[in-house]
């Protein structure tokens, strides 16, 4: 299926992630920075349906906005951040860390421009249909499957994170 | 209007590479530099995901495994900074200095 009115989509999804993940360093109250980080990862996961990755744009709402920014806010339950207002929002470093970022991003703008012209024009549209079957196949398949290997070291790495958390969160560290 | 193509989403992806790294090195609190991170690694995964539109289904596999791996780092990150809030009652990320001397 081609798609349909794709440039303004893209703006639009493009400015609201932006824009949002402006609010969200730009915020001193974290709970209102984790509310524009969920903006900013839903419009994404839009960008993701784009670019015909409907897994995951599904895997990034599921994940992201549904487990890791609930995680947030409980963390900041409790965390107790009254002070928070009376205090400097950033550090001493914070020109320094300007100066590094405009810098990479020079370093960016150099890359893409120069490396524009080897990109391929030939853009393959995958059949949107069978894409987590497409996925599967690349993860598990009998003789397809390139990634089971990586796939097994990311569930002991998941492993470890689960093990890892509860005992740093512990009573007694 | 203009033909999207893969240099823009390249480009939204570095822009929203940036702006998580201005929020990692200049913010003070710890919870927005997780999230910052977050952001960098959502921006990475439209990076490979435009990729992976010119060079077949491997780059949304590699996507997969970024957002397993952020996953992980909020998991343990969250539980590290809940052990150093126990232990001196704050968030700011340059009273971070338990292994300085």
């Amino acid at each position: 299926m081609t798609p349909v009115a794709t440039p303004f989509f893209f703006y639009f999804l493009s400015g609201i992630a932006i824009l949002s993940a402006i609010i969200m360093v730009t915020k001193i109250n974290p709970v209102h920075s984790a509310l524009a980080l969920i903006v900013t990862l839903l419009a994404s996961a839009g960008l993701y349906l784009m670019l015909y990755a409907p897994f995951m744009a599904a895997v990034q709402i599921v994940l992201y906005a549904g487990g890791i920014l609930v995680m947030f806010l409980f963390v900041m339950m409790l965390v107790n951040i009254q002070h928070l207002y009376v205090e400097k929002m950033l550090n001493r470093q914070w020109l320094v860390g300007l100066i590094a970022t405009v810098v990479l991003a020079l370093l960016m703008i150099g890359a893409l421009v120069r490396g524009a012209a080897s990109l391929p024009q030939h853009i393959v549209n995958h059949p949107e249909q069978s894409n987590v079957q497409e996925i599967g196949l690349l993860l598990y398949g009998r003789n397809t499957g390139y990634y089971m290997f990586p796939f097994e070291i990311a569930s002991v790495l998941l492993l470890v994170a689960v093990v890892g958390a509860v005992v740093m969160a512990k009573r007694r560290v | 209007m203009l033909e999207i193509g893969t240099l823009h989403y390249v480009l939204v992806g570095a822009i929203l590479f940036l702006i998580g790294m201005v929020g990692v090195i200049t913010r003070r609190n710890v919870v927005i530099i997780f999230m910052s991170i977050e952001l960098m690694l959502s921006a990475i995964n439209l990076n490979l995901l435009a990729f992976s539109r010119l060079y077949g289904l491997h780059g949304q596999v590699f996507a997969l495994f970024i957002a397993a791996d952020a996953a992980a780092e909020a998991a343990v990150g969250l539980g590290i900074l809940i052990a150093f809030f126990r232990n001196r009652t704050t968030v700011n990320m340059d009273e971070v200095d338990l292994l300085k001397w």
